[in-house]
C-alpha cells in the first residue's frame, strides 16, 4: 500500500531509496544486526545519515533536523524500514534529544545536541528499577543536593546497551516526601563517573542487550538537571510519547513475512496438509499488517492536515508488537526440527550452527521478541492509556 | 490514506443521516420489520427523492456519479440504523450489473426505474449446495427459438419477496462447476412458472427459495454475453463486499458507543462497569478492531474507485478481517451488556444478528481467507 504522493514527495522517496542502496554499509548486513554488530559497526549508518543531514527527522531545523514535513518523515521511516536498515539508536536521537531541546537550557543544548547528532555520545535510558517497571512513578534512585552537585544512589535495570554508553538519562527522586509523580527529576549522568557499575543481564535468547546499572555515591553536576527539579515526570511522559509513535513496524513486519513465505516454500512440501495451514496463517498475519498499515496511513494523512492522533497512537505499539511476535513465533514453528538449535553468543563463525541459513536466527528472534509487549510501556499499560485518554474510562 | 469528503459527499451523508434520524429510529424499524411486507415503501420513496438510489450510478447512466464512495457513505449510515431496505440488492448488485454489462436498451429500460424507486430487484445466484461459488450452478437455461427456458432452484435469495425483477444465474453450457458456461438473465418476479417460498432471515430481512419450472425469458433478458456470468458476478462480489464492509463498520461504531455508554452508567459492586480493568481492556480491543476495520473499508473503497488490479484480493482480505473484527465487537457488546444484551428489546442483539448475516453474505471468513491467500499465489505465478 502506498500513500498517494505529490511529485515532490515521490522524488524524495526515490532519493531516499537510492541513498540507502548506494550507502548502507554491507558489513551491517548480518543475520541479526541488533546482536551481531560491534559498537563501531552499529554506528556506521548513524554517521552516514549524520553527514547527509538525515539523522534526526523529528528535530526542528534550528537544532539540526532536516525540516521535513510529516509526510516526508513518514516516507523516510517507511523506506529505511522496508530496506531493512538498522535504525540509529533511539535513546539519543529519538528520546533524550527532544527532551533536551524542549526542556533543556542553552548550555545543555549546546553541549549535548551536536554530539547526539554525530554519534559521538552513546546514550542509554535510566528509567526502570527492580521495584519500578510499569509503575515508573515509584522510582527510588535518590539524588541529594550537595552544593553544585547531586549525590545519586540507586539501581537502574533493563538498561539497553548500557555496556556501550557514554551517558545515561535518569529519573531520580529528589523529593522523597512528595507524591510519587511530583518528586522526580530528570538528570543526565556521565557513565564514566566514579561509582557507576554496569552488570550484564543475559536474556532468554542468550544475548546481552540489557544491563543492571548500579549508582553508588555518584557525583552529578547540578548543571545536568533538565528543566526544573521535581518536574521530571512531565519530561519522562513527553519522552514516552515520542517513543510510541513509530512502533507500527510495518516495514519490518513486511520483510519478515516475505522471508517467512520463502521458508514455508523451502521447508514444507506442497502436498503436506500443513502447507495450507501455514499459508493461511501467513495470510491472516498479512491481513493484520494490512489493517494496521491502512490505519497508519489514515493517521499520517490526518497528521499532515494538523490533526493530532494523541494517545490513540498507543494502538500502533499494541498491534505492531503483537503482529511481530506472531511472525517470529510462526517463523520458529515453520523452521521445524532446526528450531531446536540456537546460536551461541557472542556469535562467531567458528561455532557450529546446523540447518539452513534462513533458520539461523529463528529461535533467538522468537525468544527475543517476547520483550516487545513488555518494554516501552507494556501493552497492558498502553491499553490503560487508550481506556483513559480515548474512551474516557 | 484518509478519505476526506467533498462538499457533495458531505451533503449526501448529512441528508441520509437526517432522513434516518427522523424516520428510522429503532422503534420505527421494529414496526417496519413486523409489517406484512417487512420493509418500508415510504422509506424507499424517500431514498429515491433524496437521490440516494441514483447516487452511485455514472452520470452517463443518469446517475449522480458518486461511485464506490457514495455507496460507502450510504452503507455506513444504513449500518448504523440497521436499514433493511434492499439498497445493496437493487442498486449495488442489480443496478451495478446492468450498468456494467447491460445493452443500451436494457439500461434505458431498467435503470431509470431503479433510480426512481419504482422497481426493486434481487440477485439470485446461490443454490442449495453452491456455498459461495458462482460457478456452482445447476439451474439451466436452454435455448428455444429466440427464447431461453430456465429450469432449476435458487436458494436463500435476499429481498426476492420484495422484488419486481430478479437477475438469475443459469447454465447455458457445460457441467456444474464450469465457469465458462454460466449466464445471467433478467426475469420478472411474477413470470409464469416461477415460484417463491419466502422466509425471514436472521437479521430481520426477507428472503426466498425460488423454483424456476420452465420459465421463459426472451432474448432481451440475457444480461451480458452467454458465458460471462461468473466474471460479471465476481466483479460484483468485490463491490458487494465493499458495500457490506461499510455497513458493518457503521454497525460496529454504534455497538462500541452503546457499550462504552453502558459501561459508564451500569453499576455493579458499587462501581460502574467501566472501572474494571478487564472490561476496559476489552473495550480498547473493540476500539482497535473498529479503527482497523474503518481503515480497511476506506482502503478497499479507494482501490475500487481507482480500479486497481488487486481489488479481488483486497476485497477478500477486508471481508475476512472486518468479518472477524465485527464478530468480536458484536460478541463482546452482548457480553458486556450482560443479560440485557440477550434481549430482543435492546438494539445490541440486532446489530449482532446483522453482523452474523454479514459473515455469510458473499462468502464467510474461511472462504475469503482462502481467496486472499490464493490471490497472492496467482499474482506470484
Amino acid at each position: 500500500m502506498e500513500l498517494s504522493l505529490s511529485n515532490e514527495d515521490a522524488a524524495f522517496r526515490d532519493e531516499v531509496r537510492a541513498f540507502i542502496a548506494d550507502n548502507y554499509p554491507q558489513e551491517m548486513r548480518v543475520p541479526n544486526p541488533e546482536t551481531d554488530l560491534t559498537k563501531e559497526q552499529m554506528l556506521l549508518w548513524h554517521r552516514i545519515l549524520h553527514r547527509k543531514g538525515w539523522i534526526a527527522p523529528l528535530w526542528p531545523k534550528e537544532y539540526g533536523g532536516p525540516g521535513w514535513s510529516i509526510t516526508k518523515r513518514f516516507i523516510f521511516e517507511q523506506e529505511t524500514s522496508r530496506a531493512g536498515t538498522l535504525p540509529p539508536l533511539a535513546f539519543g536521537v529519538t528520546m533524550v534529544g527532544p527532551v533536551i531541546y524542549t526542556f533543556g537550557n542553552d548550555a545543555q543544548k549546546k553541549k549535548f545536541l551536536p554530539r547526539i547528532l554525530s554519534g559521538e555520545d552513546w546514550w542509554c535510558q535510566g528509567y526502570s528499577e527492580p521495584g519500578s517497571g510499569s509503575d515508573l512513578a515509584t522510582v527510588r534512585t535518590k539524588a541529594v543536593r550537595d552544593g553544585d552537585h547531586y549525590i545519586v544512589n540507586g539501581h537502574k535495570t533493563w538498561t539497553t546497551l548500557a555496556q556501550h554508553a557514554d551517558w545515561i538519562f535518569c529519573l531520580v527522586r529528589t523529593d522523597p516526601k512528595a507524591k510519587p509523580q511530583s518528586g522526580i527529576s530528570f538528570v543526565l549522568i556521565d557513565m564514566k563517573s566514579p561509582g557507576i557499575t554496569v552488570r550484564p543481564i543475559i536474556t532468554i535468547d542468550g544475548t546481552h542487550e540489557v544491563n543492571d546499572v548500579f549508582l553508588e555515591n555518584v557525583r552529578v553536576p547540578a548543571a545536568n538537571l533538565i528543566g526544573e527539579e521535581n518536574k521530571g515526570w512531565t519530561y519522562a511522559k513527553f519522552l514516552l510519547g515520542n517513543e510510541r509513535t513509530s512502533m507500527a513496524g510495518i516495514g519490518r513486519s513486511t520483510r519478515y513475512l516475505n522471508k517467512l513465505k520463502q521458508i514455508v516454500q523451502a521447508e514444507v512440501d506442497e502436498h503436506d496438509p500443513a502447507h495450507r495451514e501455514f499459508v493461511h496463517e501467513i495470510a491472516r498475519i498479512e491481513l493484520d499488517v494490512l489493517a494496521l498499515e491502512a490505519t497508519e496511513l489514515r493517521i499520517v494523512a490526518q497528521m499532515a492536515r494538523g490533526i493530532d492522533p494523541g494517545p490513540a497512537a498507543s494502538l500502533f505499539k499494541i498491534r505492531g508488537t503483537e503482529i511481530f511476535q506472531d511472525i517470529t513465533e510462526l517463523t520458529h514453528r515453520v523452521t521445524g526440527n532446526y528450531g531446536l538449535a540456537i546460536r551461541e553468543h557472542p556469535v562467531s563463525a567458528n561455532r557450529f550452527m546446523p540447518g539452513p541459513d534462513y533458520g539461523r536466527t529463528a529461535s533467538e528472534k522468537y525468544l527475543n521478541s517476547r520483550k516487545l509487549s513488555i518494554y516501552g510501556g507494556s501493552n497492558e499499560i498502553q491499553r490503560n492509556i487508550i481506556a483513559k485518554a480515548v474512551l474516557g474510562l | 490514506m484518509d478519505i476526506q469528503l467533498t462538499e457533495e459527499q458531505e451533503l449526501l451523508r448529512s441528508s441520509i443521516q437526517r432522513l434516518l434520524r427522523d424516520a428510522y429510529d429503532f422503534d420505527a424499524r421494529r414496526k417496519i420489520l413486523a409489517s406484512e411486507e417487512g420493509f418500508c415503501r415510504n422509506t424507499w420513496r424517500s431514498f429515491a427523492e433524496l437521490g440516494v438510489l441514483a447516487a452511485p450510478f455514472a452520470e452517463e447512466a443518469g446517475g449522480l456519479g458518486g461511485g464506490a464512495l457514495a455507496t460507502m457513505i450510504l452503507m455506513q449510515e444504513f449500518g448504523r440504523h440497521l436499514v433493511v431496505e434492499p439498497f445493496l440488492e437493487t442498486v449495488v448488485l442489480a443496478g451495478g450489473l446492468i450498468e456494467a454489462a447491460g445493452t443500451s436498451s436494457q439500461k434505458e429500460q431498467h435503470l431509470p426505474g431503479i433510480m426512481a424507486g419504482e422497481a426493486i430487484w434481487a440477485l439470485a445466484w446461490s443454490e442449495a449446495r453452491s456455498r459461495y461459488d458462482f460457478d456452482h450452478v445447476g439451474t439451466t437455461a436452454t435455448r428455444r427459438g429466440s427464447d431461453y427456458v430456465l429450469k432449476g432452484n435458487k436458494a436463500a435469495v435476499i429481498a426476492a419477496p420484495w422484488a419486481d425483477k430478479l437477475i438469475v444465474s443459469a447454465r447455458t453450457s457445460g457441467d456444474r462447476r464450469d465457469a465458462a458456461g454460466v449466464s445471467l438473465f433478467i426475469v420478472d418476479r411474477s413470470a409464469a412458472n416461477l415460484h417463491l417460498q419466502s422466509f425471514k432471515t436472521i437479521d430481520g430481512r426477507r428472503a426466498a427459495e425460488i423454483v424456476l419450472d420452465n420459465v421463459v425469458v426472451g432474448q432481451d433478458g440475457l444480461l451480458g454475453g452467454e458465458g460471462e456470468g461468473v466474471a460479471l458476478l465476481e466483479a460484483r462480489r468485490n463491490r458487494a463486499i465493499a458495500a457490506l464492509c461499510a455497513e458493518v463498520v457503521g454497525a460496529m461504531s454504534e455497538l462500541n458507543s452503546a457499550t462504552l455508554e453502558y459501561s459508564k452508567t451500569r453499576k455493579q459492586f458499587g462501581v460502574t462497569l467501566g472501572t474494571f480493568q478487564v472490561l476496559q481492556h476489552r473495550m480498547v480491543d473493540m476500539f482497535i478492531a473498529h479503527q482497523e476495520a474503518l481503515s480497511l473499508m476506506q482502503h478497499l473503497t479507494l482501490s475500487l474507485a481507482g480500479q486497481q488490479a488487486d481489488c479481488a484480493r483486497v476485497a477478500s482480505g477486508a471481508k475476512f478481517k472486518i468479518g472477524l473484527a465485527a464478530k468480536f465487537v458484536a460478541e463482546q457488546a452482548v457480553q458486556l451488556h450482560g443479560g440485557m444484551g440477550m434481549t430482543d428489546e435492546l438494539n445490541v442483539g440486532h446489530y449482532f444478528k446483522r453482523i452474523a448475516a454479514f459473515n455469510i453474505q458473499f462468502g464467510d471468513t474461511a472462504f475469503h481467507l482462502a481467496r486472499f491467500a490464493r490471490g497472492e499465489q496467482v499474482a506470484a505465478a
